[in-house]
């Protein structure tokens, strides 16, 4: 477990400096077509170190409001408190902070930079069709997560492809409006040597946030299966996440509205925006979270 | 520098950096048993504090159970009184039991499952019934990786030097692991 949290730090480390990398090229292509690389390259090196730094101090908060999740106060939600409370007696860690997101659809999620600046999120719909066994089975998970620090590497990666994202979409539709004519000088005088660094230009704005995906995946469905185990740990009884995860998996026909691709990992079963989305081949592919059939199979071998 | 200095030097630097690494260890490991003792104590508190509240609500409605919510007031004083750890147990183990009972006769009286405060409170003890499993669970697993420290090799040396004992298991009834009886809406 202590081996566990000290490789996830090294991957943290390892992780936020390949998005780092990802993010100065994305920024030098930029920067090279409106006329300055170096500017562009420092530019989104600058960018990046800010979003590091502010997803390390705030980036909590954010993805807590983009889920649109509102704190609740054990008055409000007696069971969920007394749940959060007893399980983190149970790993050790300070009581994280607890939150409710207006979403049908059953799933939840753990943020934060360390385990004393916790936040633990569980949608309307995990509430109202879960029982309490189901309950700490899910909170668990969730722990676990606090606890391994994985929700440190999650968000901070969050951020940084989040960039990599908006900055290439910025790009392609600036592009796509016609923007590039905005680069200095305009002179068509640069011929084949423009040609070519526009062509690879173009591959790496198409290509980095796919890059930036295969970074996150890189790491992510293991954590799962990670969670998983040393959730059941913690609840002492597997049949508890085996049974939630088999509901999730029934409801997964519920559309999440709030969900998007830099904070698909984050959440206890990989959300769906729209009815049927993730059923794509390349969709699987790329998944954030192990099937959940396999999951619950390996529960039920505990 | 002479070269057998350097010899004793690289054989000893080792040795002192393994015994403070694993000085430090032991007594991060102590102080989160204390720490697991302290949260088993708050809980256990927290459920004496909900007795005398439970017993009052249930009594206005199910009038003809007067034996046990003697049992369970007698248990919880007891509890409290103790002071040997097995007495202690003993009497934890009788509350845990008659919590139970008082539960499961409210199961026959409508009125009292669909007070709010009765509601409250049955979330409120179940709730605290799992915080006293957990703290123990921790405590149990912070007493066990300490002992285990403190009985092997080479580890066991640093432990007697700086006087780092074995501590006790702490064994109470488990509550039930089970949904209880009653499934309420939120």
């Amino acid at each position: 477990m202590y081996e566990q949290i000290a490789s996830n730090r090294r991957k943290t480390v390892l992780l936020i400096f390949g998005a780092i990398v990802l993010l100065g090229a994305v920024g030098y292509v930029l920067g090279l077509w409106y006329g300055n690389g170096l500017f562009g390259l420092v530019g989104a090196v600058a960018l990046a170190v800010v979003l590091s730094l502010g997803s390390f101090f705030g980036g909590d908060r954010l993805v807590l409001a983009s889920t649109r999740a509102r704190e609740v106060t054990p008055q409000e939600q007696p069971r969920l408190h007394n749940i959060v409370e007893g399980l983190s007696i149970a790993a050790g860690i300070p009581k994280p902070r607890v939150y409710v997101i207006p979403e049908q659809a059953p799933n939840a999620f753990a943020t934060g930079r360390n385990p004393e600046h916790s936040s633990v999120a569980v949608t309307e719909g995990l509430l109202s069709t879960m029982n309490r066994v189901e309950l700490e089975g899910v909170i668990g998970h969730e722990l676990s997560h606090v606890v391994d620090r994985d929700i440190l590497v999650g968000t901070v990666v969050a951020t940084l492809v989040g960039a990599v994202v908006l900055i290439s979409e910025f790009f392609m539709r600036s592009w796509w409006w016609g923007g590039v004519r905005g680069r200095r000088g305009g002179d068509r005088s640069g011929g084949g040597l423009e040609a070519i660094i526009f062509a690879v230009g173009l591959a790496l704005l198409v290509l980095a946030p796919i890059i930036g995906q295969i970074v996150r995946l890189a790491v992510s469905r293991q954590r799962e299966f990670l969670a998983d185990a040393q959730g059941a740990l913690l609840t002492r009884y597997p049949p508890g996440l085996a049974s939630a995860l088999r509901k999730i998996g029934a409801a997964s026909g519920i559309p999440m509205r709030s969900a998007n691709n830099a904070t698909a990992h984050l959440w206890l079963n990989q959300p769906s925006r729209i009815q049927g989305e993730g059923m794509g081949p390349l969709e699987k592919l790329f998944s954030t979270h192990p099937p959940i059939e396999e999951r619950i199979r390996r529960l039920e071998e505990m | 520098m002479p070269t057998w200095l350097w010899i004793v030097i690289i054989l000893v630097a080792p040795l002192l950096l393994g015994g403070i690494w694993t000085y430090n260890r032991l007594v991060r490991l102590r102080a989160r048993v204390n720490n697991g003792w302290s949260q088993i104590d708050v809980q256990l508190r927290r459920r004496y504090d909900l007795i005398p509240n439970l017993v009052a609500t249930v009594q206005g409605y199910a009038t003809h159970e007067r034996e046990l919510f003697e049992h369970v007031t007698e248990a919880r004083s007891r509890a409290i009184d103790a002071n040997a750890v097995p007495d202690q147990a003993q009497a934890e183990n009788q509350i845990t039991r008659g919590i139970r009972q008082l539960f499961a006769v409210a199961e026959n009286y409508p009125d009292l499952k669909a007070n709010q405060n009765f509601l409250a409170l049955q979330e409120e003890l179940t709730g605290t019934e799992s915080k006293i499993a957990f703290a123990r669970q921790f405590y149990n697993d912070q007493v066990m990786l300490l002992n285990t420290l403190i009985g092997s090799f080479p580890s066991n040396v640093v432990a007697k030097a700086f006087g780092f004992g074995p501590r006790e298991f702490f064994d109470i009834e488990d509550p039930v692991r089970e949904p209880s009886q009653v499934e309420f809406p939120r």
